[in-house]
């Protein structure tokens, strides 16, 4: 084969809740042993896709693919899919081992070969000779290795996973982020991933699905999502971006001049769809601006801005300065060196600011786009 | 305000609120009880003697009718309350889980409702739905099922209906409760990892809403235990209920003392009961009162 097997595919699928569309024609397609995040705001039909993947919906119409078979009318307890839940689930009046071995005595599994098969993967996660702890005794990070192992002892041709860091404390999510990669990568189980949090996506992934609005906006690897976003919507949802509104005036060579209400002109690289004299959003990332205490010499279609100061975000190697860019008002959010020979700007104090158009990116502007 | 005044202000306020409830407690359930322990210590009025003696505790184990009537009222309690539990249970899971939040209430109300009215007159409804003359057999009659009225009153069948009619709202409540508490993605996660609905009762459900179960179980036996109302008019002359026991001796035969024994006697089956429902259930009692 050619293709790499596919261990989830949808094709088409549909989901309404009365005139609201959760989930809008949606296809695609998850590759053997791979990490696939779905990435959207809450609301945006993540969770009722993940859900009908799991088997505990139905969809309207289309198909889901399981390993290569149509899960039409199979329960959730008879699919090969299992689910590490936004609050884990594990069950309080069980112990580790117990939670461990519960889906394994549903299968009918010996006694004698559920323990060996609890007591391996308690080792593989991480908590050997844990199997009679009351899971309330455990960590954050340790309740989520049980619920991930709970699923993976059964082996489940995917895995499910539902926001499970949402609950956790910003310095064990930054932890169990690291945890959760290794773990895949160590079982090479496919995941499909859930998130609002775009870092987490970012991190995690091989792949990753933008979802607005019940379709995906975009998928690709984290790289392609961040420097090549696909739509506004990606765009202002995947990192720190600066948006500038304006009219796009005239391109050349794919760089087009869009101009402000206030008659500034910004330099960027021009998507397919927008076209002269239509309203265009420009997106620049903080670190792709540039700043200067003098007025630099630029070349070419770098064009030099004048800005004040209007704060100091101090964040040690994240720090940045918000300007206000003096002709148009506008705001911009620009990322401080990390050798830190602009640490000591000072609020109101004149810099000047330029960027590549080739690294900004402008885009025909969606009426929908909120954020 | 210094902060010792305060504290002594805080503890005579807590003194003066708990005062109704001492009072309620020791004047009329302490000392009734007192009283009455030791009113069944004494012999019949008019022996003569004053001397304490067990001889009215006696007279129960040495008349096979008094402590017949007493297994009896204990195990048809039981078998009520486990009745009651099994009604309960399906509406407790519809209201905690099935049902929209506007749904739930009105379903709540439906089951409050039927307690709006004495119970009484209610178990005198049932009388006249049931009665050979009444709705019921009239019916069964109507739609050729019966030849002639059946009479539907005075058997034990009868007797269960209505306590567990008269108890069903104080098993559903504290099921409600423990049912609610319970995270629904603990059930998804449990058919998720492969189990089955009867599965799923049995390893997550029972076990988290035990304590609940246990309280309504308790609270619905020790009603049914000491009820009075519903098997004298349901099960009539043959219902042999213990109360009724404890009636005749005070009212009829006006033996204070005898009925007085035959009350501690109750009060100690219903101790000893729920006593071994916490230990076969393993609950803690301040657990399962919470609940309740």
């Amino acid at each position: 084969m050619n293709t790499p097997a596919l261990d989830l595919e949808l094709r088409d699928v549909i989901k309404r809740y009365g005139d609201h569309t959760a989930v809008n024609e949606l296809s695609f397609a998850v590759p053997r042993g791979s990490f696939f995040s779905i990435l959207g705001p809450s609301g945006c039909g993540k969770t009722t896709l993940l859900r009908m993947i799991a088997g505990f919906i139905s969809p309207d119409s289309g198909d889901v693919y399981i390993g290569g078979v149509n899960m039409k009318n199979i329960a959730p307890n008879r699919r090969p899919v299992n689910m590490v839940f936004q609050q884990l689930a594990l069950f309080p009046m069980m112990s580790v081992g117990e939670n461990v071995a519960y889906g394994l005595a549903r299968r009918g599994v010996a006694r004698l070969e559920q323990k060996k098969k609890v007591a391996d993967m308690l080792a593989r996660v991480g908590l050997a000779g844990s199997e009679n702890k009351p899971v309330d005794a455990l960590s954050g990070g340790q309740r989520q290795r049980v619920a991930i192992a709970r699923s993976l002892v059964l082996e489940p041709t995917l895995l499910l996973l539902d926001e499970p860091l949402g609950a956790l404390d910003l310095k064990l999510r930054e932890h169990m982020k690291l945890e959760l990669k290794q773990l895949q990568a160590a079982f090479g189980t496919t995941f499909v991933y859930i998130t609002h949090d775009q870092s987490e996506a970012l991190v995690l992934s091989d792949r990753v699905a933008v979802m607005n609005n019940g379709r995906f906006e975009q998928i690709g690897s984290p790289q392609e999502l961040y420097y090549a976003a696909a739509t506004p919507f990606v765009a202002s949802f995947v990192g720190a971006n600066n948006r500038i509104d304006g009219v796009l005036k005239g391109i050349a060579s794919g760089i087009g001049d869009v101009v402000t209400s206030t008659g500034v002109s910004f330099f960027a690289k021009i998507s397919a769809r927008a076209s002269v004299g239509s309203t265009t959003q420009v997106f620049i990332r903080p670190e792709s601006i540039s700043l200067y205490r003098q007025q630099p010499s630029l070349s070419g279609q770098m064009s030099c801005y004048q800005g004040a100061v209007t704060s100091l975000l101090f964040d040690g190697a994240n720090s940045s300065v918000l300007l206000q860019e003096l002709t148009s008002g506008l705001e911009f959010r620009v990322a401080l060196p990390q050798t830190g020979h602009l640490s000591d700007l000072k609020t109101g104090e004149r810099v000047y600011f330029s960027f590549d158009p080739e690294r900004a990116l402008g885009y025909l502007a969606e009426p929908s786009t909120r954020v | 305000m210094s902060e010792p005044a305060n504290r002594t202000q805080s503890r005579l306020l807590l003194a003066l609120l708990l005062i109704p409830g001492v009072l309620w407690l020791v004047l009329l359930i302490l000392l009734p009880h007192v009283d009455l322990a030791i009113l069944s210590l004494k012999p019949h009025a008019g022996a003569g003697t004053q001397q304490l003696s067990l001889s009215q505790y006696g007279t129960f184990f040495e008349e096979p009718l008094y402590w017949h009537v007493f297994v009896r009222t204990a195990l048809v309690s039981g078998l009520s309350t486990l009745l009651t539990l099994l009604v309960a249970f399906p509406i407790a899971w519809t209201i905690a889980k099935i049902a929209k939040e506007r749904t739930r209430s009105y379903l709540f109300l439906a089951c409050l409702i039927p307690f709006w009215i004495s119970e009484t007159v209610r178990t005198l409804g049932w009388m006249i739905l049931l009665r050979e003359s009444g709705v019921l057999p009239a019916l069964l009659v109507k739609l050729g099922i019966t030849n002639a009225p059946i009479e539907m009153l005075y058997h034990d069948a009868t007797i269960l209906i209505g306590l567990v009619y008269t108890s069903l709202l104080f098993m559903v409540v504290p099921l409600v409760s423990s049912l609610e508490s319970l995270d629904n993605s603990l059930i998804e996660a449990a058919y998720d990892l492969g189990g089955k609905g009867l599965t799923v009762l049995r390893t997550i459900v029972l076990p988290h809403a035990a304590p609940g179960i246990t309280a309504g179980c308790i609270v619905v036996f020790m009603m049914t235990l000491g009820n009075y109302l519903t098997p004298t008019l349901l099960g009539g002359k043959n219902s042999q209920w213990f109360t009724e026991q404890i009636y005749t001796q005070f009212i009829t035969r006006f033996n204070w003392e005898q009925g007085a024994a035959f009350g501690f006697l109750l009060l100690s089956l219903s101790v000893a009961m729920v006593w071994a429902g916490l230990k076969v259930s393993g609950q803690q009692f301040a657990d399962v009162m919470r609940r309740a």
